[in-house]
């Protein structure tokens, strides 16, 4: 983690895959403005 | 495993959006890698397999969780 | 680990610029309607004489399925007033374009509630407005929710299971909402609150029916403690009050949404009606999708946004600036926050507006004979 910014350093200096993220998000198909 | 059918899965320049017809859930593939291993479940025996052939852009126990998910939102499924 | 209903901070700047298709639209499929409710953001009534044809409307199906849009919320008007409807709800489903549509319930009746509960792929939203008749019927007629209370029962009866009741929230039901949430669980109904804007005849009477500060508060703590609750990501605006409403929390016209109107004209989203928010035409050469992926209107949209006043705010993020159709219609910079910034952060230009800084209605299909009610600033 950067201290100042609290956002997690970059990985681009090592070609190792990052660590578990997320790949999956689910939006309810409701869950977007402009629709009636 | 395989790709539900009732499930529409469409290409977008972040991975892929799949909308299941019937539970009516939408889920963001976030990943042109995973949406790859998700087109290509069909052709391997089990989904370890599928994800050991994967790209390495994640690693394998992301995809798995990944799948995990896409399973228990109905988006793929056992054959 | 299980699928949540969360945000997607990575994926809302794609969504900001746009995708090739949208998710899903509002399609308006008549601006002829048997009500005149008070706040109607179509300015419906009377049919324009201009409609699609249904041949028509099936090749704006048929390029919905090519660019596999996900689903249609059908509207209008009232869409079942239309002698066409089963038949384009029928050939959207068989196209793998998914429909819900929203209706007043009035024509709802037995056979057609059977008919519904028989298809596959199609979903209800029943409008609402008040928990009784007392609060319901002034905005939406006399009788209005006698049809609604009808046409659940016709729909429970028929098997039909899950459909929603959609409700304008408003400082007269705001006040009713565990009310509203007891009826969608004693029916079998999933409950869907939704934002007031001053659009289309709702301009008239926003400053009578908006909710206060203190009302916006308790609405947004009554529905961040009720995640199941159906939204439309309507009160995105609400997020900067602390956790992030479920839903993408940001303004989707023209970006993963958008409206197609009765006679084909496609505008941003339904809430903006109006000649400055018009991308093109379907009958346009190109037909939709060369309005979606290519209008001056849309493409301008999808350029990233000037925070504007927003900019030293710590919580635009959080609220993106609000919505472009309330900011519009109360005649406020859309580079800025929205009249109902949680703030109040847009006090100050809502007490600078002039009457002429007021947007003219360029579209109206109400009746001829409708008393405008003048509460507003309009004049």
């Amino acid at each position: 983690m950067d201290p100042t910014t609290n956002e997690p350093t970059s990985n681009e200096d090592t070609a190792e895959p990052v660590a578990d993220e997320l790949l999956v998000e689910e939006i309810s198909i409701d869950g977007m403005c402009g629709v009636y | 495993m395989t790709l539900s059918s009732q499930v529409g899965l469409r290409p977008e320049p972040f991975g892929a959006l799949a909308y299941h017809f019937d539970t009516r859930r939408l889920v963001f593939l976030k990943s042109p890698g995973l949406v790859a291993l998700v087109e290509s479940l069909s052709q391997f025996a089990s989904a370890d397999e599928a994800i050991a052939a994967a790209d390495a852009a994640h690693t394998p126990s992301s995809y798995q969780s990944a799948l995990a998910s896409l399973e228990e939102s109905g988006v793929v499924c056992v054959r | 680990m299980s699928a949540s209903r969360t945000t997607v901070p990575a994926l809302v700047k794609q969504l900001k610029s746009g995708l090739d298709s949208p998710i899903c639209l509002t399609w308006e499929l008549t601006y002829a309607c048997n009500l005149e409710c008070v706040h109607c953001l179509s300015s419906s009534g009377q049919r324009d004489p201009n409609e699609l044809s249904t041949a028509e409307a099936k090749a704006v199906i048929d390029e919905l399925h090519d660019m596999q849009v996900f689903y249609i919320n059908v509207g209008g008007g009232e869409p079942l007033v239309r002698r066409d409807f089963f038949e384009l709800l029928e050939y959207a489903i068989s196209r793998n374009v998914g429909v819900k549509f929203s209706t007043n319930g009035y024509l709802l009746d037995e056979a057609k509630a059977a008919r519904l509960a028989s298809m596959d792929n199609v979903d209800i939203q029943l409008s609402l407005d008040g928990a009784d008749a007392g609060t319901n019927d002034p905005i939406r007629g006399e009788g209005s929710y006698a049809a609604v209370r009808h046409a659940m029962n016709n729909l429970n009866s028929a098997g039909f299971t899950g459909y929603k009741i959609s409700v304008v929230v408003t400082n007269q039901n705001v006040g009713q909402l565990d009310a509203f949430e007891q009826l969608a669980n004693d029916n079998g109904a999933e409950l869907r609150l939704t934002r007031l804007r001053p659009s289309g005849r709702g301009a008239d009477v926003y400053n009578d029916l908006r909710l206060t500060q203190a009302q916006q508060v308790d609405l947004y703590n009554w529905l961040i403690t009720r995640p199941h609750i159906l939204t439309g990501d309507s009160f995105f605006h609400l997020s900067a009050l602390g956790e992030p409403l479920p839903g993408l929390n940001l303004c989707g016209a023209g970006r993963v949404v958008c409206l197609i109107d009765p006679v084909g004209d496609i505008y941003a989203c339904p809430f903006v009606i109006h000649d400055n928010f018009l991308a093109g035409n379907v009958r346009d050469e190109g037909g939709f999708d060369q309005v979606w992926k290519h209008s001056d209107l849309f493409t301008d949209l999808r350029q990233p946004e000037n925070p504007g006043a927003c900019a030293s705010c710590n919580s635009y993020d959080a609220c993106g600036g609000g919505c472009m159709a309330t900011k519009f219609f109360t005649g406020i910079p859309l580079e800025g926050p929205d009249p109902e910034c949680v703030f109040g952060k847009a006090d100050e230009a809502l007490a600078n507006v002039a009457a002429s800084d007021i947007p003219v209605m360029t579209q109206d299909h109400s009746k001829p004979n409708r008393v405008k009610v003048t509460l507003g600033r309009r004049s």
